[in-house]
């Protein structure tokens, strides 16, 4: 009895989750593996047009004759790169109406004109011309003939499907000079955004942690930038960091504090001149950052509030009898309490921020020094339109994430272990 | 009592002071008024004279009548160094000194006497600083986004730093960017797609999602350890890597270019959190009323329908929630997948907006408000159950 239940709940169980597992595999899974696949072959934006035999029909009356006419289909193979074959071509036409004389690529049959055009090579064009007459010595109506459009059919090979592969992406992509740049953008990026979002996270919740008028009011403000959608916020902040007609840059020099408006977004390089040690910082790169931080440390304060919010008051009591000072007892007793939901905060959002696309994208496209591995998935497959090194790359992108989520997890299940 | 303490609560709060006074007239000067000097000199070291005032003043005098005097004293002092600025300003920076004085009041010899007094009061100061700095770093982007939107081109141009908003030229005249924008550039049918595609979504995802999660929370099948785990880890993986297959595949298919196509891609993305959300809950409901469930002859349908989804609706609102503004917020995939005008969702319109011909700022920043806005009102609105859906679904962002 016992195990005929089990069975049904097996049974049950497995008919609830299918449809998820199937979505999230179709969607999902499956995608992540077909980049494998087509990392491995020389595909550009312009093969995945499936190529298409097309064909304009055209009508022409013949002189002095209305009874007979003349039509010519202007045959053509869409693709400029595939062969088309086992070309296949069908037209109707109205009654009475004849060929009078055919080519033995055609068969007329029952008004139906039928004709086996074989192979087209990529590029391939062909007049194909029929002359008809009217068995009744009636006229012929051209418009009625022009109303039946010709239907067309072949098969191509589509490359995606092809068992050709070459390694040619991947040698691209390690060779490529820019590469060692475009991972160290990536990880500054990542790392300096990650921190910054949790210093700021640490300061927000601290300040939130104490009692003071609006507490709740300033806790949703906080959390503004993190549920507005990046394109509308994105696009404010270009605004307000335009250099010629931006709020901050009027700004300080309205207020003298500089001289000469700074161009945050475009900006490559800047020389900073420290105790007479210039240094040159990254200007565009740090703003992306510092855009990240604004949009990302509410997080790391929700998170960091939460568990600030279960230390036991005991604690402080305590240390306010030992005679702490605030640094101490932030040091002391603050600080280890919630280092546990730092390391494991700064785990995802190092993850995500490693993936981060929209944001500099929409701030800065990649240009002046914000290129990005995500950045370059798009550039390489959108906008060169070489499919395959875009997926290379995102190969790429798949090896480093499931190092980050081997890290991750070991650190999760040392963290199950402890509690 | 220290010297040394008296000097740095001098210094400490007149800097305080200052730097509130500092923001203030930041933003007066977006107000379009001209102000060119924070005279950080001058109010300093007036600042530091006013706080060793207080001090000695200490208790012998009532409170209240001690800090109006002595925001009187500072507000006539920024009067007489600072010229032509309009009497809001003053009575502004008054209010801001009568604040800052009501927060010093307490500060006498024994305060300073005590230990870690100026550490004390260093945090004190700092936590004020911070509250006000970030609600105006915050607040100020969205503010800029309002303000734009009800400007003419010309308007911005002439001043740029002028972010006051003219109540005088009539509402049709203020909101004529609005119009435009809906009138126009079609974002009355954006609107419509987007709010489909997202109620889609959370919908889809639900019916998905509750079944799956349930399963998962508390039957016993072959695989369940395995399926829990995955979860989560396809959940971390990001929508750049699987971004190019689908696009092939989608235009192969034929499934770009249509809400349908979103709508899978969506639901697939949102669906890993939102069951990893809900069989969490799940699993929080006492296994004693299903057992009583079953009893009542109920099978597994009846059960999730009547006993478990009135149960956890606070949980299934969070998740709806969030997947809403997941998809609501959503770029790159509208990105990838639309091109043609009339499927566009909000913000890939916005985004077309951008990079097509010269769009004035203030039809974008419209656009900004109309796709921002509903976001921010649902969440003031339903912030308990989102914060809560944040806080679960947070891996993601």
């Amino acid at each position: 009895m016992s195990s005929k239940l089990a069975k049904i709940e097996k049974r049950t169980a497995y008919l609830l989750i299918l449809p998820s597992v199937l979505l999230v595999f179709s969607i999902i899974l499956f995608p992540i593996f077909s980049n494998i696949w087509i990392s491995f072959k020389n595909v550009e934006l312009k093969d995945l047009r499936i190529p298409e035999p097309r064909a304009k029909k055209l009508v022409k009356s013949i002189n002095d004759n209305p009874n007979q006419i003349k039509v010519i289909y202007k045959l053509r193979n869409s693709s400029l790169t595939q062969e088309i074959t086992n070309v296949k071509f069908k037209d109707k036409y109205p009654d009475d109406i004849e060929p009078i004389s055919l080519n033995n690529k055609c068969q007329f049959k029952s008004n139906l004109l039928k004709c086996e055009l074989g192979n087209w090579p990529k590029k391939y064009r062909e007049n194909l011309e029929i002359v008809f007459q009217n068995i009744n010595n009636k006229e012929i109506s051209k418009k009625e003939l022009k109303s039946y459009k010709p239907k067309l059919s072949g098969k191509s090979q589509n490359i995606l499907l092809t068992y050709e592969f070459t390694l040619n992406n991947f040698k691209k992509v390690i060779k490529d000079k820019a590469f060692i740049d475009l991972l160290s953008t990536t990880f500054y990026y990542t790392f300096f955004g990650t921190i910054g979002a949790i210093v700021f996270g640490i300061l927000a919740a601290q300040m939130v942690n104490q009692k003071f008028f609006g507490r709740t009011f300033m806790r949703s403000v906080l959390l503004f930038p993190y549920v507005a959608p990046v394109v509308a916020l994105a696009y404010t902040w270009e605004l307000l960091l335009d250099p010629t007609s931006g709020t901050l840059n009027n700004l300080l020099i309205n207020y003298q504090i500089i001289d000469r408006p700074i161009n945050l977004l475009g900006q490559k390089y800047v020389t900073l001149n420290i105790l007479g040690f210039d240094f040159k910082l990254r200007l565009a790169l740090t703003t992306v950052i510092i855009f990240e931080i604004w949009r990302y440390f509410p997080l790391a304060f929700l998170f960091i509030l939460a568990r600030l919010q279960a230390v036991p008051k005991e604690l402080y009591e305590a240390a306010d009898v030992d005679g702490a000072n605030p640094i101490q007892k932030f040091l002391n007793i603050t600080l280890p309490q919630i280092l546990a939901v730092i390391s494991i905060l700064f785990m995802i959002r190092f993850i995500w921020n490693f993936n981060k696309f929209e944001d500099i994208f929409l701030l800065t496209g990649g240009a002046s020094g914000t290129r990005t591995l995500p950045i370059n998935v798009y550039q390489q497959g959108f906008s060169i339109g070489d499919i395959g090194m875009g997926s290379a790359v995102s190969i790429v992108i798949v090896v480093f994430l499931l190092i980050f989520m081997f890290i991750y997890f070991k650190l999760l299940g040392k963290r199950a272990d402890e509690n | 009592m220290k010297i040394k303490n008296i000097f740095t609560y001098c210094f400490i709060s007149s800097l305080f002071l200052f730097s509130l006074i500092c923001i203030w007239k930041i933003l007066v000067t977006l107000q379009g008024i001209e102000l060119t000097n924070f005279n950080f000199n001058k109010l300093f070291i007036f600042g530091i004279i006013l706080c060793a005032i207080n001090l000695l003043i200490g208790k012998k005098l009532n409170l209240n009548i001690k800090i109006i005097l002595l925001a009187l004293l500072f507000s006539i002092f920024d009067y007489f160094i600072s010229t032509n600025l309009p009497i809001w300003y003053s009575f502004g920076i008054f209010l801001i000194s009568l604040f800052f004085f009501n927060n010093i009041k307490d500060y006498d010899k024994n305060f300073l006497s005590k230990n870690h007094s100026s550490q004390k009061l260093f945090f004190n100061f700092l936590t004020l600083f911070g509250i006000i700095l970030f609600s105006f770093v915050i607040l100020f982007p969205f503010y800029m986004m309002l303000v734009t939107s009800f400007k003419t081109q010309a308007l911005l141009l002439l001043n740029p730093l002028d972010f006051s908003i003219n109540f005088a030229q009539g509402l049709p005249e203020l909101f004529k960017s609005y119009f435009i924008v809906f009138k126009d550039y079609n974002f009355g049918r954006y609107m419509l797609t987007s709010t489909i595609v997202s109620l889609g979504t959370v919908i889809i995802t639900l019916i998905f999602a509750i079944p799956a999660a349930y399963a998962v929370a508390r039957l016993n099948f072959f695989g369940k350890n395995f399926l829990s785990t995955s979860i989560l880890i396809i959940y971390l993986f990001p929508a750049i890597v699987l971004v190019i297959p689908l696009y092939t595949i989608f235009s192969q298919l034929g499934l770009r270019n249509s809400i349908e196509g979103l709508l899978i891609v969506y639901t697939a993305t949102t669906l890993p959190v939102a069951i990893y959300m809900l069989q969490g809950y799940f699993k929080s409901i006492p296994k004693e009323l299903e057992e009583a469930g079953i009893i009542d002859g109920q099978n597994w349908l009846g059960i999730i329908f009547k006993i478990i989804l009135p149960l956890s609706l606070p949980a299934i609102s969070s998740v709806a929630l969030y997947v809403f503004m997941i998809a609501w917020n959503e770029f790159l995939f509208s990105l990838m997948f639309l091109d043609r005008p009339n499927t566009f969702t909000l913000s890939r319109a916005i985004q077309f907006l951008n990079v097509g011909a010269e769009t004035p700022r203030q039809y974008l920043m419209a656009g900004s408000v109309v796709v921002t806005l509903p976001i921010l009102i649902i969440f003031v609105y339903f912030e308990k159950y989102l914060v809560s859906g944040l806080t679960a679904g947070s891996v993601k962002g």
